[in-house]
């Protein structure tokens, strides 16, 4: 069985991109996390992409840093994002669930242990947004190995020569940064993004999504025109933000709500 | 779990340095490499920046004998390379109008540069004024504030100075900072690094515009000496002086190297930032080296009296020189670092940065168990003015 293939599989024939989630685990603490991300796949969320919070983000926005931060001061450890997946493994077994962070605290795991762990946490794959192609070879091995998938980024700024080399390694699917910059809401989907999915997807019949900066319906719309997943991040962030003393999982869900519709 | 060796690799040192950064930087890297490794086999931009280092910055700088301290000692002979007199006050100079000349030849028009006790952002606004560049240099609120004089300076030299205030508010975070910049700015915008850190090709290309300081030493020891040096002596912060002096040395297996780090409060302590004393392996800004982080890989907070070194990773050339034995590293505290500022001043009538005070009274307490016959250099990589107003404070004086 693979997640992500069958739920592109499914996508595809119902003629809709797939809704990615981005939040960071364990703000503002593990349990809300887990109630969050339940109801937003109760909602319609096809993908979750579990942040992992680290010390240094430096492909993030303020919106990610702050909740790595909180997050952090939380005690959040590698494990505890291993286990919240097991737990949202267990509460929806067919919801790709991938984790995205930093290479430091994967690397300190151990990357064979860490293979090994997530293949048994049911986690799909990783996304880790400061490892290269270049860079990439030991994690990549070690998690085809366990069944997973390493899910690469492109960029604007990627020429057609590192564009060549991200779909030779994809196993899954890919991830397209949709602005030259660092994650976090803005106002306007830049047509670089919408392009390089365009660019790609000529090149690949792996699915490609896009994401940063993605935050409203309107964008949502736009992105689902052309990207085979929209990725959702410090918009959920900044929701959970928003509203940290009312009831959360009510919140996301009619977020999503209005994202599916979108779609 | 260990990076695989790619020894031989010129990303590489051994296994340490490579490039792990975001996608989207990956292009911008590899222009730099090519056009790094384009200038300096280019007769123009080399001759342009002796010219500039020569006519600008004051090189050579001069390889001064520390009598008293020699005598104070009592052991090996000292001699300090007086890197405290190039203009701007520290060796900061050579690699910030190394990167600058690049930077114009790539057709950059903006300069980025992150700080920590301010030495680097000052080099950087003063190549920037220079060469009319627009300069903008990211430094942490903690440094800020410990480093004012630097901050007032860098603005008269028309930079902006961008105050950080996440994290710890020091060097690691307004590198941090930088590099959410440069992803941003990535078109029109060079970053300028201020030590041997970062993905490569930073960490060659730092060391080789500072390596002309152990090239002097050579030159001027065999004038001096008639022979190699016994002993070197530099502060690690991220490392730069310390590979400068070092690297021209490197196949001369007789000379011993010696790295000071910051060891704050003590390292038992935890308050410190002896990354390779210290340390374990793993990868921070971009790159595979020695690191200060808790058993989850995250970075932890690190403490020295001295803004320029407290930082918790570590240039990966130094890492390398540590696992094959080629160097050795040590630390002194803040409490030693002060000894060695007030000792300098006493003897030779030179006030250190706090930086190389660390180097200084390491150098001189190792001095006194040689023979007379050894030669050591101490890089005296910066002076002390700017940290005049720390001193005064912990000594309870109001200036």
């Amino acid at each position: 069985m693979n997640r992500v293939k069958d739920l592109f599989k499914s996508t595809k024939e119902n003629g809709r991109a797939a809704l990615s989630m981005y939040v960071t685990a364990g703000y503002p603490n593990l349990d809300a996390s887990y109630s969050i991300i339940k109801s937003a796949i109760d909602a319609g969320v096809d993908i979750v992409e579990l942040g992992v919070p680290y010390s240094d983000p430096l492909a993030d926005g303020t919106t990610i840093q702050n909740a790595s931060t909180a997050a952090l001061s939380n005690g959040v450890t590698l494990q505890d994002c291993i286990d919240l997946a097991v737990s949202l493994r267990a509460a929806s077994p067919n919801t790709p669930i991938v984790l995205m962070g930093y290479y430091n605290p994967f690397l300190q795991y151990g990357i064979e242990n860490l293979s090994k762990e997530c293949g048994l946490a049911g986690i799909d794959g990783l996304i880790v947004p400061d490892l290269p192609p270049e860079e990439s070879g030991v994690l990549q091995d070690a998690l085809n190995l366990h069944g997973l998938d390493l899910i690469y980024l492109l960029a604007p700024t990627s020429d057609a020569a590192r564009v060549e080399q991200v779909i030779r390694r994809t196993t899954s699917f890919i991830y397209c940064v949709s602005v030259t910059g660092v994650t976090g809401a803005r106002s306007t989907i830049e047509a670089d993004g919408l392009e390089l999915v365009s660019q790609v997807k000529e090149e690949t019949e792996f699915p490609v999504a896009l994401g940063f900066g993605i935050s409203t319906p309107a964008h949502v719309r736009e992105a689902s025109g052309v990207a085979d997943a929209v990725i959702v991040g410090s918009a959920f962030v900044d929701k959970i933000n928003n509203d940290l003393e009312g009831d959360l999982p009510k919140v996301i869900a009619t977020y999503v709500d209005e994202l599916r519709e979108a779609l | 779990m260990k990076q695989k060796d790619k020894v031989g690799s010129n990303d590489r040192f051994g296994g340490f340095g490579g490039k792990f950064v975001p996608e989207t930087l990956m292009s911008a890297i590899s222009e730099l490499e090519e056009a790094y490794l384009s200038a300096s086999q280019n007769p123009g931009f080399l001759s342009e920046l002796d010219s500039l280092s020569k006519t600008y910055a004051g090189r050579p700088t001069p390889l001064t004998l520390a009598k008293t301290l020699t005598k104070k000692a009592g052991g090996a002979t000292i001699y300090l390379k007086r890197e405290d007199l190039a203009h701007t006050g520290a060796h900061k100079i050579n690699n910030a109008l190394g990167q600058a000349l690049l930077a114009k030849r790539m057709g950059k028009t903006r300069i980025i540069a992150e700080t920590g006790a301010g030495q680097h952002g000052v080099a950087t606004a003063t190549v920037c004024a220079l060469l009319g560049m627009e300069c903008h240099v990211y430094m942490g609120e903690e440094d800020i504030e410990r480093q004012a004089p630097n901050v007032f300076r860098m603005k008269l030299l028309g930079a902006n100075v961008i105050p950080v205030s996440s994290g710890s508010k020091t060097l690691k975070d307004a590198v941090n900072e930088a590099m959410r910049d440069w992803v941003t700015n990535v078109s029109n915008t060079y970053y300028l690094i201020g030590s041997v850190v970062g993905p490569h090709p930073y960490p060659t290309m730092v060391r080789d515009f500072q390596k002309i300081i152990g090239e002097e030493i050579k030159e001027q020891l065999r004038e001096l000496e008639g022979k190699l040096p016994d002993y070197l002596i530099a502060c690690v912060g991220g490392g730069s002086n310390a590979i400068g002096m070092f690297y021209p040395f490197e196949k001369d297996t007789s000379v011993k190297f010696i790295g000071v780090e910051a060891g704050g409060s003590g390292i038992e302590s935890g308050a410190h930032a002896a990354t390779l004393v210290a340390g374990t392996p793993g990868v921070l800004h971009g790159s595979y080296s020695m690191l200060l982080q808790d058993q989850w890989g995250q970075v932890i907070e690190t403490h020295s009296i001295s803004a320029g070194l407290d930082y918790p990773g570590v240039g990966p050339e130094h890492a390398y020189y540590k696992d094959i034995g080629r160097a050795e590293y040590t630390s002194v505290t803040d409490e030693e670092a002060l000894e060695g500022f007030q000792l300098l001043s006493e003897s030779e009538g030179i006030i250190p940065a706090l930086e190389s005070s660390h180097a200084i009274i390491f150098g001189t307490k190792l001095a006194s168990t040689l023979n007379k016959s050894d030669i050591m250099v101490i890089n005296l990589s910066g002076r002390g003015d700017k940290d005049i107003d720390t001193v005064a404070r912990l000594q309870n004086v109001s200036l």
